[in-house]
């Protein structure tokens, strides 16, 4: 069926991949496990004997933990609110007829478009006047403008594949729409829901700009302090990339556990 | 009489609410408030010159300005490098996924292309500061295998437009494979036994029995990349602040240091405004071409 030589070059294509798509990110962590005197090495060293101070250091700085937590509570809260709110106007998107219908389902959708320096600047004096610049609802209310999104469009499409004869079933029954949400819907759509939870949470998790704009010193976010080591002369490299490796690593394992549904969740199911 | 749906008039109403006026109140009225600073005099770094409404001023001054229409075009270049490269590579991962044999490899390789997606945007412009370093950037060891000399990547024009070019075509390349490859798992197996039975040209194969089922990928990856790149922040910020001189300043990026830096509101929200019209049109076109079968 085929040579052997293209099954090689085959073979060596899939490795150049692998390579490819995972060196970047084996280079940060190699980075953060080498000594100052190996990082600043020209030209680089491949070889060396790892150390973990560089983690010693990220763990027993405040300002880093501090800010993994406020991006832990944001994350989690934002994902709170737009599943909350998200899932049962899914519902009815996926499951009423009413008038202009589409036409909120479309607007639901092209929130995600909105380049979000459009909205900083004027969340940025809105919370000026509301006293709301550097507090964590800022970040948890603006980011459900992406959040929501996403949520409504994978529940809908969850909400949709539900056998209609189940809802009829309990209709029969006597039970009530919110009943029929809360005992069929929810429980028989939860892979959906947790999908989009878990996108929520690692758009939040990854967010720069608004934090960059909305916080100041209380409530930075872990991608606002990994930045904020580069400036000065001789840059701490060893720190900033066992940072990097802490902010990234929790939403790598939370983004292979989705893995199967990335294409969806960026796409919005744009293509089938 | 309505016809018995089996709910109320306003059940449908109880379930929305919520979210769409939370959406209209963090969406809506912040932009309807960028809206009315478009057409002031806005800047908060000189508060005591007052907020004086100006009329299309603002917007005059962003039309006539060199300076937005270079990140505009700048923007532009930048999508048309990277977008095309990351197509080209995209489809050449996807054909090889695709290919049988080498499971194990395969399932290995699929799996690693999730990783650059999820990578925090503003860590892939911390790699790239590391990468691209002149001194001891391991890009320029790279170079230097192939006998070229070391290269100030970040402190030239033409280097550091190279450099954020790689870092998004890392990021956003398994996208594109992973897309395309949904739309070759898409091509019924008999029609493509069939074809391969009929000739033994993979270039034939791709071109007349998988290219139909690759196109609606290819129309989500161009209008989907385009959105991206006009809110392309992070990663550029982080890596290059839009220097040197203006060789990576790409438009959001400008506009964030008009807001942020310069402070002057006024203007940053009239280029802001502009943005979103832009977005907008580009959305319809989003919502037209991609999701035709609802419509």
């Amino acid at each position: 069926m085929s040579t052997p030589l293209a099954r090689v070059l085959h073979a060596l294509g899939l490795t150049l991949v692998i390579a490819f798509t995972l060196f970047p990110f084996y280079w940060m962590v190699t980075s953060s496990l080498k000594e100052q005197t190996d990082l600043l090495a020209s030209p680089p060293v491949w070889l060396f004997t790892p150390t973990l101070s560089h983690y010693a250091d990220v763990f027993a700085d405040d300002r880093v933990l501090g800010a993994v937590g406020n991006s832990l509570i944001i994350a989690i809260a934002t994902t709170i609110f737009a599943v909350a709110l998200g899932a049962p106007a899914a519902y009815a998107l996926a499951r009423f007829e009413f008038r202009g219908k589409n036409d909120l389902w479309f607007w639901f959708i092209s929130n995600r478009m909105i380049s979000p320096i459009v909205l900083a600047l004027p969340i940025y004096l809105l919370a000026i006047q509301l006293r709301l610049l550097d507090t964590h609802l800022v970040l948890i209310l603006i980011y459900l403008t992406f959040n929501l999104p996403i949520v409504v469009w994978i529940c809908t499409d969850q909400f949709r594949s539900i056998p209609k004869e189940l809802e009829q079933a309990a209709r029969l029954e006597g039970a009530s729409q919110f009943v029929i949400f809360r005992k069929i819907y929810v429980p028989l759509g939860l892979p959906g829901i947790a999908v989009s939870a878990i996108f929520s949470f690692i758009f939040s998790w990854n967010e720069l700009l608004y934090a960059l704009v909305l916080t100041r010193r209380d409530v930075q976010t872990a991608p606002v302090i990994a930045t904020s080591y580069m400036s000065g002369y001789e840059l701490p490299w060893g720190k900033i990339m066992a940072t990097g490796t802490v902010i990234v690593l929790p939403v790598t394992i939370f983004a292979l556990l989705v893995s199967r549904h990335m294409v969806r969740g960026l796409t919005m199911g744009a293509t089938k | 009489m309505r016809p018995n749906r089996g709910y109320g008039r306003w059940t449908p109403f109880w379930f929305l609410a919520p979210a769409v006026f939370t959406l209209l109140a963090i969406g809506i009225y912040p932009t309807l408030f960028a809206l009315v600073t478009s057409f002031r005099r806005y800047n908060i770094a000189r508060p005591r010159e007052g907020f004086p409404f100006i009329g299309f001023e603002n917007y005059v001054n962003v039309l006539n300005d060199q300076t937005f229409w270079n990140t505009l075009s700048l923007t532009g270049r930048f999508y048309l490098t990277a977008v095309p490269i990351q197509i080209a590579l995209g489809l050449l991962i996807a054909l090889m996924l695709h290919r049988p044999g080498w499971s194990m490899l395969r399932a290995v390789a699929r799996v690693s292309l999730v990783v650059p997606l999820a990578t925090t945007y503003a860590v892939v412009g911390l790699i790239g500061r590391l990468v691209f370093n002149r001194d001891f950037g391991v890009a320029n060891q790279f170079i230097s295998w192939f006998g070229f000399p070391g290269f100030d990547w970040l402190g030239s024009t033409s280097g550091a437009f190279a450099a954020i070019v790689v870092m998004d075509v890392w990021q956003w390349t398994p996208f594109c494979a992973l897309i395309f490859l949904a739309g070759l798992s898409m091509v019924p197996v008999d029609i493509e036994e069939a074809a391969q039975l009929e000739t033994r040209s993979k270039w034939a194969l791709l071109r007349y029995v998988q290219l139909p089922y690759l196109l609606p990928g290819l129309t989500a990856v161009l209008i989907l990349r385009s959105a991206d790149v006009l809110k392309l922040f992070d990663m550029v910020f982080v890596m290059t602040r839009g220097g040197p001189g203006a060789a990576t300043d790409l438009v959001s990026v400008y506009i964030q240091r008009v807001g942020f830096r310069v402070f002057d509101m006024g203007t940053a929200s009239a280029q802001a405004i502009l943005l979103l019209i832009l977005t907008i049109i580009l959305s319809r076109l989003y919502i037209r071409l991609l999701y035709r079968e609802v419509e």
